[in-house]
């Protein structure tokens, strides 16, 4: 299982790993914004990817749209601030796979993710 | 200012404070600027623009910030370490993320975080700006977060009306 990390904040990337890391996954990649990541995803090619809305460079958002332009089935959680219905919808629209509003617990991370695998068919 | 945006920002400090710092915060009586003296050693400070345009600060004495750094992270940083800026700065971002999604009916955006660090530095407010000082109360020190908005989207509720709902004595 290999899992990308998509956030401009480095401590939000730590405290992701390490739940992530308690959960058993440890092939994961880090990305510091949407740039960042849509050079990365070719050569990681992540099972998952776990993705901040508000980044410098390239949100979010036009990651997401650019992402699924070529990829249609690799699951995407946004972890983000945003939590306004409408950023919810646009998220959806884009191709999100599930939702979690920061600040969150590691029980709600890790149960959003194994909820969106277990959506997708994915086993570890 | 809009009362409720006082509240909004209270209410996801708090929530921040509590869901990724396991840390119980008060907050006393918020108060215009120029009635508190909050000069700090290190700001968080966010722009909010749209529907309320402004910016906000979270301002903390450099003892306090290390600490509550120390508790979002689990690890001890210095004041000139990268990791310390990112976590002071991804606090401000949860905080303003948190308040301005539950403004109701309000489209608003916030820019990335920037952080300054410099012993009793002050912030310059744009001349046509109200600024609220909400005073923070938590183990780890006391902190003031400062909400500024442009006078042009500023309402008309009176600030004395956002009472904290677990306001310190």
């Amino acid at each position: 299982m290999r899992i990308m990390l998509v956030d401009d904040s480095k401590t939000i990337r730590r405290i992701q790993r390490g739940i992530l890391e308690q959960l058993g996954y440890t092939e994961i990649e880090e990305a510091c914004d949407g740039q960042d990541a849509l050079s990365r995803t070719p050569a990681f090619q992540p099972t998952l990817i776990l993705l901040d809305w508000n980044m410098p460079n390239m949100d979010g958002i036009t990651f997401l749209k650019t992402f699924r332009q070529k990829d249609t089935t690799t699951p995407v959680i946004m972890v983000t601030t945003e939590s306004e219905k409408t950023r919810v919808i646009e998220a959806i629209r884009a191709g999100v796979n599930n939702y979690v509003v920061k600040p969150f617990t590691p029980d709600l991370l890790q149960k959003r993710i194994r909820e969106t695998l277990a959506k997708c068919g994915i086993t570890k | 200012m809009n009362a409720t945006l006082i509240r909004r920002f209270i209410e996801a400090t708090q929530n921040v404070f509590s869901t990724m710092l396991a840390t119980q915060i008060t907050f006393a009586p918020p108060a215009p600027t120029s009635s508190i003296s909050c000069t700090g050693d290190v700001s968080s400070i966010i722009g909010f623009s749209g529907d309320v345009a402004g910016a906000a600060a979270l301002r903390f004495p450099l003892s306090t910030a290390l600490k509550v750094v120390e508790a979002f992270t689990g690890e001890a940083f210095d004041e000139e370490s990268e990791d310390f800026a990112d976590a002071i700065g991804e606090l401000a971002n949860m905080i303003c993320g948190g308040a301005k999604s539950n403004l109701d009916n309000a489209c608003v955006s916030i820019s990335c975080p920037q952080v300054v660090i410099g012993k009793d530095h002050k912030i310059q407010k744009p001349s046509d700006a109200i600024s609220i000082s909400i005073p923070c109360k938590t183990p780890h020190g006391d902190f003031f977060i400062e909400v500024s908005v442009r006078s042009s989207a500023a309402q008309s509720s009176a600030v004395s009306t956002a009472q904290p709902r677990a306001a310190a004595s």
